[in-house]
């Protein structure tokens, strides 16, 4: 993210002092804006994170199920236990959560790298092509779960009578053991793909044209010109890309519940970190063990942007 | 960004000749590409109007494979829809829970980051930007406890708030990349003309915001009005917005799925219309400090 490493720019405080208009508070309200201007927002989401985490955090060591206000008992790590010695239910939603937003990663990042390309120098139709990429970005994920939910339904879906007009038989998708997981990284490639084309896009037309036109006059073909010049310096650009998609990607939801949820039948085949503790919260009502899962979801997102920001610096030098 | 070196004046000039060059010369490629853009276009637009087509089916024609494109429209669903299970007070919470927050947030966050962004408090701003990264789960156990202790769930106010928590941070993000891209010469001149600081920032930064603002804005109206989990569990029968009220067309027996497409489509279309109309804004705000690298 850019606020680690904006373009320092200092304060004004040189400049001469104004004179004191509107008495006392104004002059303090001058020297003091910094904190004034910046606190008001700090506050607001530090107390709707700090306190809530906090929460999470106490939780998770104590036995709390039922109901919120049931009294409770310290248990210590007892859920941790639990939850990291589950098989059947934490670490195979451990490793959908990674494969989910692994794989749609790469799929997004590959395709809208493509997609910039194709657009990044002028053509006709420009205009409509911007208009087809933003639809999906905008469009409620809730509602386009349902869209999917139909297209992919199994008996009347418009994904199956494709299939069939090529003779290939019905497939389960959404339903299936084996296809859910893939159809809904479809459904995530297909509404924010264009996400990452914006921000290549945007990368690509502010990239100096000197070392491309070098290497065109050294006689490099447009692949080797990719693939050592166009590419290497939108690294950066990538790498920004990755970090905000993946943050994003970790912690579906939506999609998930509008595809799976009441009378789509169980999550299991879809049952991401996300998707698992939440229905621990509030159809279970198992809290002490969802926020055992709740904070060891955290620490894997904060473990995978440390990572990323880390390869972003080495990026950047 | 804003600090133009010597060596950039000069090569200013020959830049603005230089920034769109002749497309790559092969016939091959050109072939190629149209037809790429097109598979793209169908690719990203071909389920929606899928999603619209269902919307003016009957059931029974949904069933039908052989009326797939061509059946006579009703429009049945929407009067369903809007009428009998009433979508317009549905569409009034989800219009009046994303306006406010917005606008709240904006209150508090363009302030937030103006003084982030001159100052460069970029810890201060790590504490805001931390709201994306969290999972909303984590924070809805706690906030549900003590907003039914409160007896405020359904009430608006809690889910403003909810809605407020997805709003600062992008705001702040947005704004932040923004003030950074704004001379501070002009804001020193006017002090040096006697304009108190705030004075400053009220007279000088913040008019020549307004199209950043308008980014953050549009934004952060969209998000909110796509918000879901919060609504999920925050909101009451009369709070109820409108991703949630979609559910309604899905029961454990059977889906109405004319209904459904319709509630789908309802939804999606104000917000595709404000996006068609600030297509700048919006492109300009999602990669906003992207490529600063």
């Amino acid at each position: 993210m850019s606020v680690m490493n904006a373009p320092g720019s200092a304060p004004a405080r040189s400049a001469g002092r104004p004179p004191s208009m509107g008495g006392n508070f104004s002059t303090w309200a001058n020297r003091h804006r910094k904190w004034l201007f910046a606190a008001p927002a700090m506050i607001f989401v530090g107390v709707l994170i700090v306190f809530p985490l906090a929460w999470t955090l106490y939780l998770s060591l104590t036995d709390s199920q039922g109901s919120v206000r049931a009294k409770t008992d310290f248990i210590g790590l007892e859920n941790y236990l639990t939850v990291l010695t589950d098989t059947e239910r934490f670490w195979p939603a451990v490793g959908r959560t990674l494969s989910f937003t692994g794989v749609a990663l790469v799929c997004e990042v590959v395709l809208g790298m493509g997609i910039a390309l194709l657009l990044w120098r002028p053509f006709r139709g420009e205009k409509w092509v911007r208009v087809a990429i933003l639809l999906p970005l905008v469009a409620t994920p809730v509602a386009v779960g349902m869209m999917w939910r139909l297209i992919f339904d199994p008996n009347i879906g418009f994904a199956n009578q494709l299939l069939g007009m090529v003779g290939i038989p019905p497939q389960p998708w959404l339903s299936g053991q084996d296809t859910a997981l893939g159809t809904t990284i479809f459904m995530d490639v297909w509404q924010w793909t264009p996400m990452v084309v914006l921000i290549l896009l945007a990368g690509l037309t502010s990239l100096s044209d000197e070392p491309d036109e070098a290497a065109r006059v050294d006689g490099a073909n447009s692949f080797q010109r990719f693939f050592l010049i166009t590419l290497p310096l939108m690294m950066p650009t990538v790498v920004v890309a990755i970090l905000l998609r993946g943050i994003d990607a970790l912690k579906t939801f939506d999609i998930l519940y509008a595809t799976k949820g009441k009378g789509g039948g169980s999550f299991h085949e879809v049952e991401t970190l996300n998707v698992y503790a939440y229905g621990l919260s509030f159809d279970y009502n198992q809290y002490g063990l969802s926020s055992a899962v709740l904070i060891l979801f955290f620490m894997i997102i904060i473990g995978s942007m440390w990572l990323l920001t880390m390869r972003k610096k080495a990026v950047s030098k | 960004m804003t600090v133009t070196t010597p060596s950039q004046t000069s090569a200013a000039a020959p830049q603005v000749i230089r920034r769109r060059r002749k497309p790559l010369p092969t016939r091959l490629y050109k072939v190629f590409r149209v037809v790429a853009l097109i598979v793209v276009v169908l690719f990203l637009v071909a389920p929606l109007f899928w999603m619209l087509l269902a919307s003016f089916k009957t059931n029974v024609d949904i069933y039908d494979t052989a009326k797939a494109l061509i059946f006579s429209p009703t429009g049945e669903n929407y009067a369903n829809v809007l009428q009998r299970n009433n979508y317009f007070i549905f569409i009034f919470n989800s219009f009046w829970v994303a306006f406010v927050s917005t606008a709240l947030s904006i209150v508090l966050g363009v302030p937030a980051a103006y003084a982030m962004s001159r100052f460069t408090m970029h810890r201060s701003a790590l504490v805001v930007l931390m709201a994306r990264v969290i999972p909303g789960v984590s924070l809805l156990v706690p906030w549900y406890y003590v907003f039914s202790n409160l007896r405020m769930v359904g009430k608006f106010e809690v889910l403003i708030l909810s809605h407020m928590f997805v709003a600062l941070p992008l705001i702040v993000y947005i704004m932040m990349s923004y003030f950074d891209s704004l001379p501070l010469e002009l804001e020193e001149s006017a002090q040096v003309d006697g304009l108190t600081p705030i004075g400053a920032f009220r007279l000088i930064t913040l008019p020549l915001a307004v199209s950043g603002i308008a980014t953050a804005g549009i934004l952060s109206f969209i998000f909110s009005w796509n918000n879901f989990m919060f609504a999920l569990v925050l909101s009451g029968s009369n709070t109820k917005t409108l991703p949630v009220a979609i559910f309604d067309f899905v029961s454990y027996a059977s889906i109405d799925w004319g209904g459904l497409m319709a509630a789908a489509t309802v939804v999606t279309i104000p917000i595709m219309i404000i996006a068609l109309f600030t297509q700048k804004y919006i492109v300009s705000g999602l990669t906003a400090g992207a490529t600063k690298g």
